[in-house]
């Protein structure tokens, strides 16, 4: 069992509210990822899950025991962080060790669940060797090792892939992802990657500026983002936001249209403009168009499309995908 | 930016480097030799170099006088016993400052340094009166307070730098896999910080060795090291210079040696955080 429920969970440093009030609730086996912008109290709230932190107010809930003043040893939490923080002086076997012998475990149980936690993560060749001469992505197993052994309520990730590769990342997003399907333990993952977030999770929580803006599946952040800011923020290109007449004609103050939901033509009916930038990708070409009145947009389209730089090109948004926004801000509903 | 190593240039420096290093082990050299010389020779002008009459009847007097033994033992106790204190002290101490520091930080560490700047014997006079009415004069209780004492901001101070260095998040990590404090300390901050406590050990052991003003003042032969060994040898009744460097030279042996087999541990130590 493992969910985890905040309820209006405050933070400040000082002065600055980092975190002005977050409730959100954490189903047991779900993986949840929080994605923001860098500075937007993503990490923080992880820390004051993992007790790491200490809240300002609020209360934070494992399996329904509020743990605001339980210390991070006895949440029954396990984490891992952006630079992998192995102990440096202990082999592999000792650092995945490390917790079970913390918790008191007889020897040849440890053992057992280090080989064990070693085959599943191909360590097993490793066991001996010190965290200094391992290679980055092997570290990143160890450390992930290290959080499974223990047979945590939940596991926290901070961040736990971007010192690695961009092949290395993938591969591990897949590995971290079945390796918690496999073990249904609950997660909650930091990340300032969309892709690694719509990817990995079963719900997203879009913080900006320490609020949560939307919490979601990923396919409900795309299709109904509350806001402006989960709009710009979901979604690969940016979506396309216009203001004025043709905003105000559908009763909005803002209307946006992802780049994905725009058909282009050659001549016709739409925002007519001139394609300042082609960026030709092979599957996709996405085409910045400037339009006058408007700004640029920008346009996914499917293949190639035969349109160059100073061409014409006739904009048509999908009437069904189009979003509203009021002068808040905030969605409208359809 | 790299210079280049000409011949000239390497030639140069290590000449100067031996001249410098020679100035400064002079005064050993010297005191080694004079407690080979008769006192005659000892007192004689010009100095006699190399060429005198070779004795090692000083040792002789020295041990028929005064306990060696006894002394040198004592200083084993007050160096070992203070730096011991002083690090169980100074290692929960170091391990708040690096970690959880606050806006008052900065000032408590130098405050604790100022402590330092004040000559002791400003101090001599309460002391002395503590001393005495807590019967602890020419006890090695007492002594191994004042020294641990006197020498707990500079182990703070090089605690804490050594300290400074370990990443938050690895302590962070023993936090989560259900350390405690105490566990966090002893099985992961003090291997990882092993080479930054032996020299602090170190450091505190040879000041806590050498320290004389206190441990002249506040004993006389009970809890008495090896200074005041020394010092008996500058008496009312004529200095006994060859006497007196057979005392020092006895006296510094054991440092000296321990200084020797640790050299490199103690420049790490005394340079460390200095450069980034």
């Amino acid at each position: 069992m493992g969910s985890i429920q905040l309820q209006d969970v405050r933070k400040s440093f000082g002065n600055i509210d980092v975190i002005p009030g977050a409730s959100l609730k954490i189903e047991d086996g779900e993986f949840v990822v929080f994605v923001g912008p860098s500075g937007c109290g993503k990490s923080t709230l992880l820390r004051l899950i993992a007790g790491l932190e200490d809240v300002t107010g609020g209360h934070i809930l494992i399996d329904g025991v509020d743990v605001v003043d339980t210390p991070p040893a006895k949440r029954g939490l396990s984490m891992v962080f952006q630079s992998y923080a192995l102990y440096p002086h202990m082999s592999v076997r000792g650092n995945i060790a490390f917790g079970l012998k913390m918790a008191r475990m007889p020897k040849a149980e440890i053992d057992r669940k280090v080989n064990e936690a070693a085959g599943v993560l191909n360590l097993t060749s490793y066991l001996e060797r010190k965290p200094r001469e391992l290679s980055g992505g092997q570290r990143q197993r160890v450390a992930i090792g290290r959080a499974i052994v223990r047979e945590p309520k939940a596991f926290l990730f901070d961040e736990p892939l971007s010192n690695l590769d961009a092949a290395l990342r993938v591969n591990m997003r897949l590995e971290i992802a079945r390796l918690q399907k496999e073990l249904g333990t609950t997660a909650v993952y930091v990340t300032h990657d969309q892709v690694e977030a719509m990817t990995m999770a079963d719900r997203i929580v879009v913080l900006h500026a320490g609020r949560i803006e939307q919490f979601g599946s990923p396919l409900e952040l795309y299709e109904r983002p509350a806001n402006l800011f989960v709009a710009g923020f979901i979604g690969s290109p940016r979506m396309n936001f216009v203001e004025g007449p043709d905003a105000e004609r559908l009763g909005a103050r803002t209307i946006g249209v992802r780049p994905e939901h725009i058909t282009v033509s050659r001549s016709g009916d739409g925002w007519k403009g001139m394609v300042s930038v082609a960026e030709h990708l092979g599957s996709d070409t996405f085409l910045y168009v400037e339009v006058p009145g408007i700004g640029t947009l920008t346009v996914r389209t499917p293949g190639e499309l035969g349109l160059r730089e100073g061409d014409t090109a006739v904009l048509t948004p999908d009437p069904a995908r189009i979003h509203r926004f009021d002068a808040n801000g905030q969605a409208i509903a359809s | 930016m790299a210079r280049k190593r000409t011949t000239t240039r390497i030639v140069v420096s290590t000449v100067s480097a031996w001249v410098v290093g020679f100035i400064f082990f002079f005064p050993i050299l010297w005191m080694i030799l004079t407690s080979f010389k008769t006192e005659l020779d000892a007192f004689s002008i010009p100095p006699k170099f190399l060429f005198f009459h070779w004795t090692t009847e000083n040792y002789a007097t020295v041990q028929e006088r005064s306990n060696y033994v006894h002394h040198a033992l004592n200083s084993v106790i007050l160096a070992g016993g203070s730096t011991l204190i002083a690090l169980l002290i100074a290692v929960p101490a170091a391990y708040a400052m690096a970690f959880s520091p606050t806006k008052r930080t900065r000032g408590t560490l130098m405050w604790m340094l100022s402590t330092k700047m004040m000559p002791p014997v400003g101090v001599l006079v309460p002391i002395y009166l503590l001393f005495r009415d807590f019967n602890l004069l020419d006890s090695r209780i007492g002594l191994i307070a004042v020294l641990c004492l006197g020498n707990l901001p500079i182990v703070i101070w090089m605690l804490f730098t050594y300290f400074k260095e370990i990443p938050k998040d690895i302590l962070e990590a023993a936090r989560m896999d259900g350390a405690t404090i105490g566990k966090e300390m002893v099985y992961i901050l003090m291997p990882m910080a092993v080479p930054g406590i032996a020299s602090t050990l170190l450091l505190n052991v040879i000041l806590a060795w050498n320290e004389a003003f206190w441990t002249l003042n506040l004993t006389t032969s009970t809890a008495a090291p090896l200074t005041v060994f020394i010092a008996s040898y500058s008496s009312p009744e004529g200095l006994f210079w060859a006497k007196l460097s057979a005392a020092s030279t006895l006296a510094i042996a054991p440092i000296l040696i321990i200084g020797w087999f640790s050299q490199k541990q103690l420049v790490r130590g005394l340079t460390f955080g200095a450069v980034k």
